[in-house]
Order: C-alpha cells, then structure tokens, then sequence
C-alpha cells in the first residue's frame, strides 16, 4: 500500500489506469479539468490514447469508439457537459458497449455554479438520455474509497458491458486528501468477456443469451464484422421494428442489471443499529452527516447513517431493510431528488435536509435540523 | 477476398427508395475495397444517421450505426485506438456539415486517417425533404416551401481550409471516376473527403420538377465538369458548374496517429 496525497479529480485518473484503462477523451469543464489534465500526463506513459475532442459530445463518442476497438475508456465531464453526452451513453447503452462516464457534480441548471458543489445529477444519471434504458452510478464519499470505486467502475463496466456512471462533486474532486493505494496485485480487475475466433459469423446470435447475462460480444477487428446498431435490433444486431423481437432485446438488456442488482449494490452504514433516527446521504454530504452523528450522540441523541456508494439500480430493499420503521432524514444539496426513491422504498413520508446554494450541509445544519424537528 | 465478401447480401433488399444514387455509391466503395484487396475484417465502416447511416448496415465489415452527426468523432476513438486498421466513414450532407459539422472541420484539422466519403444529395431525404446545407437556392423543400434563401456550403472549400489532406469531389453519373477517386482517397494517409454529389428525385426532385430519377440525373449530369474541362473555360461560363475531380492533395503533412505515436516514443523515452 502506497499513501499519497491528492484531489479527488486525480486519485479518479490514478485509479482509473490501474484499472487498465488505455483511453480517455475529454472536454475541458470545471470542475472536472484536472482529471483530464492528469490523464493526458499519464496515459502517454503507459502507452495509452488520450485526446481532447472538439466538445463534450465528441469526447463519449470518441470513448465509446476506443471501446469498441477493445480499450478500456472513460470520459469525464461536469453537469453542462453531461447534459451534452446524454445521447452517447443512451447509444453505449443500446449498443451494450462498455465504458466509464465520470460526473463531478457542480451547481445548476444550465451554467449554473461552476466552481461550486451540488448533487443536482443524481436523477440525470439515472434518466437523462431518452427511453428505457439500464444504468449503474455510484458515488463515493472518501478518498480512498473514490479510489477503489473508480476501479470498480471499470469492472461493472466490462462485466455487463454498459456504461458505469462515477458522480463526485467539486469538493471530493478539488480536496486534496490522504489516499491508500493499494498495490496492484491487490486490486481484482475484470475484463470484458469475448466470444472465441472461429464461429459462423452468419449465425452467430450475439444479442441473444440467458436472461440476466450481458451480451458476448466481439471487439471491432476480431473477425466477426460485427455490427453495432444505434437503432432497435435484433439478436444479431441488426435494426428490426418487429414489436416481439425490440421487447425481447430490450428486456435482456434490462435484465443483465435487475438480475445482479445484490451484485451491484453497496451500501455503507455508521451508527446504525441502535440509531432513533438514520440520515440517509450519499457522497459529501454524508461526511458531513458522519461529523452530525457525532456530535449528536456526544449529547446523547442516537442517530445513524445509511450512504448508498451504488445509487442506481438504487438499492430498496437494503434501505428497508436498514431503516425499518425509524425516522429518516434525507439530505442532499440539491432541492429532492432521491428522496423519492426513498420514499418509493419506504412507502412513506420522510423528514428532508436540501441544499442547493452551492455550499455543503454543514454538520451545525444537520444537527439543528435533527433537534429542531425529529427529536 | 472477392467483390461479394464486402457486402451482407443476408440484410437486401436495402431500405433505399428505387433509382437513388446512393446504390452507385455503395457500389464504387465495396469496388475501391475489392481493388485494394483490403480484408473485411480489417475495416472499420461508420455511419450517421440519415439515408447515408443505412449503409453500416449492407457492407460487411466491422460496423458501426451511430447518432446524426457524430460518425467522425466515433471513428476518431475506433482509429486513435488501432491506427493499424482502416476507418471509413460515410455521412451525408445534412450528417457532416450541419449537426456534425463541428466533428468534421476537426477531423480535418487534425489530419486523422479516415476515409470520409460525403454523400450530397442536396437534401434531408429520410426524414421527408427538409432543407440541408447544400440544398441550391430558391429550392423548395418540405420547409422552404417558398424556395430556399440560404447559401450553400462548398464541400471542398470548406475541407481543405479546415486541413483535410485530400480532397476531391465526383457524381454519381460518373460511377467509374467515383470508384477511381475513392479508391485513390483510400490509399491517402491522412484525413480524405470525397464528395459524391447524388440524386434524391423523390424528397428533393418532386418539389422542383426532378421527378423521377431519370430527370434529376441529367441535371446533375448537365451541370458537372471535370476538373481538366473547367480549367480551359472563362470564370463566367463554369460560374453555375459542379467542377469534379482531385483538388487538393497533400502528402507532407504528419497524419495523426503517427504523430500520437511519436509522443508516446518521446514520453516513454525520456523516462
């Protein structure tokens, strides 16, 4: 194990290498800019590809083209510019194609605050680019743990080849922090699964395969002159509008997430099981809430946290299971947007913390909140 | 490899409209690739959105149907990736120089090695005839219909001032000079744009008494002029012509990759 000190925007690039990634493009945004920066100083040395595209939508497209001539790659952006990738990762989606989309969440809408936090992408991440379509988004909240979710982003991504959404915001992207990097032998990496040279391209039915699995599919110049379809396919790829064969490709598509969901899923808990009162936050904020936590209990009020590091598919169950009939208090900087989900779990009225002035929830804020109203 | 190798004979009949032009466009491709004896699975053949994307799906290669638009800026990951490979890109007027022109003056800019081909047709065919780019003044279309007001682009001219190292432009009435030109863009190393001017009689024609493919043809044919032709001609007389043939072609300038390749030798080097 190695310690070091950086922001969060670098120790994203550091890990990201580790995890075998050979290809970034990029669009310079705020504050998202030193990651590319960082890239196009590592990957050179690595023998890797680094490009900086002539904009945000470019720089998917260009990702998910290295990608599909067998790189690992990412892009990295912020709110403005993921508005901008939106139509490219419905594509990688279609298409299952893997690759990693890196969101350091800055104030909105449109140009918004650009030098300050915010979670306002929480529900972009998971629906905005256009029709039904599967997801996976996780969202780390300390520096080593940004680390090795970088690298687990990589993973889900090759392993059910879709596109894996990594959220920070602006302050875990520009703190400089302490971060334990683990050797490389420690670090489990998983690479994509390729169907074997020497099959019938003709008959080969690479869309087509158990329910829950993610497609085997070939890389460009493997031999199978396969074909990529942005449109609805079928099982061999081609663009079809035959109502039995698009429901069919889209429930696989579906599936290949909803039946891994305990897979995907990771959730932290602190203080939880005698905890009167749980806080539900993520990223950030939930370092806030841990500080609250505490405080709070040094004075005797019992309250616990539950952070889900995997927002989407967004873990229900677990949240249930977790909170019970306690009193929970969601938190985010921005005006509610997973605490509908939470709700959706509870199936009931939560208490709410929002923020979205471009500055975090302090510790003082939780802990007036939690006394003033659910105590 | 033979002629067929090139083409999903599985995917026909196309989804293209009778006596379009894009058919001989097709066909002088798989004809340039049949030439070079270029292996299949050694090109990567990328597509937009529009009447032009349909041909990702008919060429046996590895390929790729993308957005409208952005087919470079794929082709731009898929050949920064494997400089070893040939990458292709076929877009169509409304494809590269309206929703993706930004993709491809940068393309040009950064003298990539990909072989684009623009298939003019003047027009939005697949979504019913709106105005496009190159679409001639005081047309009508599905939405000029009073005539169109906006100039045109001029392909070449606006390839070679954004840096594209070949450049060239030939027509659909002229199948063996297209196949010869594409086949010479192809053996270019560096970023190539072919422009083949073509007919859409049916969303183009009809509304300007070009109805059917015939007559479009001729008028096509009626206003094209090779290059060597042109340049014995007064400016007056080749003021309203399509000139056709190599305009620019530029065999010093470093292609892209090469240059990647050599900062990661420097990179790597000076460690």
């Amino acid at each position: 194990m190695k310690r070091v000190v950086m922001p969060g925007n670098e120790t994203v690039a550091h890990a990201a290498v580790a995890a075998g990634c050979r290809f970034y493009a990029g669009y310079p945004i705020t504050p998202s800019s030193e990651l590319a920066a960082e890239m196009s100083k590592l990957l050179p040395k690595v023998g890797g590809k680094f490009i900086q595209m002539e904009d945000e939508i470019a720089s998917m497209a260009a990702a998910i083209g290295a990608s599909v001539a067998g790189y690992k790659a990412m892009t990295a952006t912020s709110g403005p510019g993921f508005s901008l990738k939106q139509e490219h990762i419905g594509l990688a989606c279609m298409m299952e194609v893997p690759v990693v989309i890196v969101n350091v969440m800055r104030g909105g809408p449109s140009t918004g605050l650009p030098t300050h936090p915010a979670q306002g992408d929480v529900m972009q991440a998971r629906w905005g680019t256009h029709g039904d379509h599967p997801i996976i988004a996780l969202a780390p909240a300390f520096p080593t743990e940004i680390y090795m979710e970088t690298i687990r982003a990589f993973n889900l991504a090759e392993r059910f080849r879709n596109p894996v959404i990594l959220l920070l915001d602006e302050i875990l992207a520009h703190t400089y922090e302490v971060v334990d990097i683990p050797e490389p032998e420690e670090i489990e990496l998983v690479e994509r699964k390729l169907p074997p040279s020497g099959l019938n391209r003709l008959d080969f039915y690479t869309y087509q395969r158990k329910e829950g699995d993610p497609p085997l599919l070939p890389n460009f110049f493997q031999g199978y002159n396969f074909h990529f379809e942005s449109l609805a396919h079928d099982e061999m790829g081609f663009p079809t509008t035959d109502p039995e064969k698009v429901a069919y490709i889209s429930r696989l598509r579906e599936a290949k997430i909803e039946k891994h969901r305990e897979e995907i899923w990771k959730n932290d808990e602190y203080m939880l099981e005698d905890a009167e009162i749980v806080i539900f936050a993520y990223g950030s904020v939930a370092r806030s809430a841990k500080e609250a936590i505490n405080r709070l209990r040094s004075e005797g009020i019992k309250v616990g946290l539950f952070r889900p590091i995997t927002l989407w598919p967004f873990p229900h169950q677990p949240l249930r299971k977790a909170v019970g009939e306690r009193k929970v208090l969601v938190a985010e900087m921005n005006l509610g947007q997973m605490v509908y989900e939470v709700e959706r779990a509870l199936r009931r009225d939560v208490f709410t913390l929002f923020k979205a002035d471009g500055t975090p929830i302090s510790p003082v804020e939780f802990m007036d909140k939690i006394k003033g109203e659910l105590i | 490899m033979s002629y067929m190798d090139y083409v999903r004979t599985f995917k026909l009949p196309h989804s293209w409209c009778p006596g379009c032009g894009i058919g001989t466009i097709m066909q002088a491709i798989v004809r340039a690739f049949d030439a070079l004896g270029w292996r299949n699975e050694d090109i990567a053949f990328i597509t937009g959105i529009g009447c032009s994307g349909r041909m990702s799906t008919y060429i046996n290669t590895n390929s790729m149907h993308t957005t409208h638009g952005r087919p470079l800026a794929f082709a731009t990951g898929v050949k920064l990736a494997r400089p070893d490979k040939h990458v292709v890109v076929v877009s169509g007027d409304g494809d590269a120089l309206a929703i993706g022109g930004n993709h491809f003056i940068h393309a040009a800019r950064r003298n990539i090695d990909i072989k684009l081909i623009i298939i003019n047709n003047s027009v939005y065919g697949m979504t019913g005839g709106q105005v496009s780019p190159t679409t001639p003044q005081m047309f009508r279309t599905q939405t000029t219909p009073y005539g169109n007001i906006e100039p045109n682009f001029d392909v070449v001219k606006l390839a070679i001032a954004a840096g594209a190292t070949f450049v060239a432009r030939e027509s659909v009435t002229r199948p063996r000079n297209l196949e010869k030109v594409i086949e010479k863009s192809f053996l270019h190393k560096g970023f190539s744009v072919v422009e083949a001017i073509s007919n859409c009689h049916i969303n183009l024609g009809r509304r300007n008494k070009l109805k059917d493919q015939i007559t479009m043809l001729r008028w096509i044919n009626d206003r094209i002029i090779p290059m060597n032709v042109a340049k014995r001609k007064s400016p007056e007389e080749i003021k309203d012509k399509i000139i056709l043939g190599v305009f620019h072609e530029d065999k010093e300038r470093e292609e892209y990759t090469q240059l990647y390749e050599k900062l990661v030798e420097r990179v790597r080097g000076s460690k």
